[in-house]
């Protein structure tokens, strides 16, 4: 889609009434549009190129990427600086922050230098812990959680000070984020949690992988009858699956990811295990676009990041829409 | 005590119940804690706070202690600090993620709150970011003090 007020693509746009800040991202939410994000794995190196390389693969399908910030524990280019590149050329990032690394005082840091580098949404996330990466040697920091990281990032945007009480003179015009993981214990608190996200600051929520439609549907269910459906833009979060093999590895090893027995019978009965996972990612979404309250889905699609533009295109969620990307609407495209 | 903090978890609402009575006999004695001084009182109070509460809540001292809001079950024992909630980790047996032989606390929060009366709109508050100064104090005297309008 494109807005006539959007001079230079990539630009900030002006901030609409009702909305928190001048990204596209929120344009699109706000328009009522489902809308599709993807995750970008930050390179192991530090050249900017890897960074556009990396983001190019989702050109035209996705309205926002996000920057992951250590995803796993692993140590990565930082998403601050992978945001700050993919803004220089008009793409709309969302930031990831976790709690892991930084205390208080970086993570308000961040957020500012974010917000001047352009960056239009955060995701306020706990983060894994450091057991789990390639330096479980290391400090896990933890001076904040995903919800005081929200009530920090609020107050820095709406309250225009520091939490320290001191003033900021330019806040960071922010769309505010968080994660909720529908399938994971304790489920019957899963929706409460996502309220008190809500009451935190969350404007719109990612989900954690998603193979389980039943549960998702009851988790939406609480959603509503705690009345917070239509306070939040909730994304469903969907990866392909490579194999049943891999599948039984991912549900063993990575915590707070639930695949259904069922699923890995899908795929294991598959000639093509890859090709089924594939599928089976277009038909969920499918599925998930009838939820009430579900507003888009969010495809993390770890070194299969070239099978997003086929999902979606298959799924046909995007209804002929073509989200920006940089040269789209050049006249040699 | 892991055997222990489960059973304080098990028995939240008599726990709950007990602290209540505890908290207001204390704040009744705000005068002679003034008279002694609270200065003078913190060592002895927050080590008497940190055996009782370290037996049966395995407590870390953060010195703003929310058990009443968590079910009798330590946030602080979350490898997270996680105060406001599970994170998205839990293992499928519901336990940690981080440390795979305890069950996350946050589980027994949830089943601890709904033993207290009041617990479940408890564990919806949105608790603030933690005082890190606050490490080691007691959390006793703090409250007692905060309740009779004289801020430490």
């Amino acid at each position: 889609m494109i807005f006539e007020d959007e001079p230079v693509p990539g630009y900030p746009l002006p901030i609409l009434p009702g909305h928190t800040s001048p990204g596209r991202f929120e344009r699109v939410l706000r328009a009522g549009q489902f809308a599709v994000t993807s995750e970008l794995a930050p390179p192991d190196s530090a050249d900017p190129e890897e960074v556009y390389r990396r983001a190019r693969i989702f050109d035209g399908c996705v309205d926002a990427i996000n920057a992951t910030d250590g995803s796993g524990a692993n140590c990565h280019m930082s998403s601050l600086a992978v945001c700050a590149l993919l803004t220089r050329v008009g793409y709309a990032p969302v930031m990831q922050i976790s709690c892991r690394d930084r205390n208080r005082i970086a993570i308000q840091g961040d957020i500012l230098g974010g917000a001047a580098m352009g960056v239009c949404n955060l995701l306020c996330l706990t983060g894994d812990g450091v057991q789990a990466g390639d330096h479980p040697q290391a400090l896990p920091v933890f001076d904040l959680d995903s919800l005081t990281l929200l009530q920090t990032a609020r107050t820095l945007r709406d309250e225009h000070h520091f939490l320290s009480g001191r003033k900021i003179s330019c806040s960071p015009r922010v769309l505010l984020g968080a994660a909720e993981n529908p399938f994971a214990h304790p489920t019957e608190f899963r929706a409460q949690r996502l309220v008190k996200k809500i009451a935190a600051g969350a404007q719109f929520i990612q989900t954690q992988f998603c193979y389980d439609l039943p549960l998702l549907r009851a988790f939406m269910r609480q959603v509503e009858d705690l009345g917070a459906l239509d306070s939040v833009f909730i994304l469903v979060g969907l990866g392909p699956l490579r194999s049943a093999k891999a599948a039984e590895w991912i549900r063993t090893h990575v915590p707070g990811v639930h695949i259904p027995d069922a699923v890995i019978k899908r795929l294991a009965g598959a000639a093509d295990g890859a090709l089924e996972g594939r599928r089976l990612c277009t038909d969920m979404i499918q599925e998930i676009r009838t939820i009430k309250g579900v507003h888009g889905v969010h495809l993390m699609a770890y070194r299969q990041e070239e099978a997003v533009a086929d999902i979606i295109a298959r799924s046909g969620v995007l209804n002929g829409r073509v989200p920006w990307y940089p040269g789209r609407d050049s006249p040699t495209n | 005590m892991y055997a222990l903090r489960q059973w304080s978890v098990r028995h939240a609402r008599g726990m709950n119940a007990f602290y209540r009575g505890f908290e207001s006999a204390l704040i009744a004695l705000h005068p002679l804690w003034q008279r002694i001084g609270y200065a003078r009182l913190e060592r002895p109070v927050a080590a008497v706070e940190k055996s009782v509460k370290g037996l049966l809540f395995d407590c870390r001292m953060c010195g703003q202690c929310i058990l009443s809001s968590t079910g009798m079950s330590c946030p602080m024992n979350c490898p997270k600090n996680l105060r406001n909630g599970p994170c998205g980790g839990v293992r499928a047996n519901g336990h940690c993620e981080v440390r795979p032989e305890m069950k996350c606390v946050w589980l027994d929060a949830v089943a601890g709150s709904a033993r207290i009366p009041g617990g479940a709109e408890a564990l919806a508050t949105v608790q603030v970011a933690v005082d890190r100064r606050l490490q080691g104090s007691s959390s006793w005297l703090r409250v007692v003090r905060e309740r009779r309008g004289d801020t430490p």
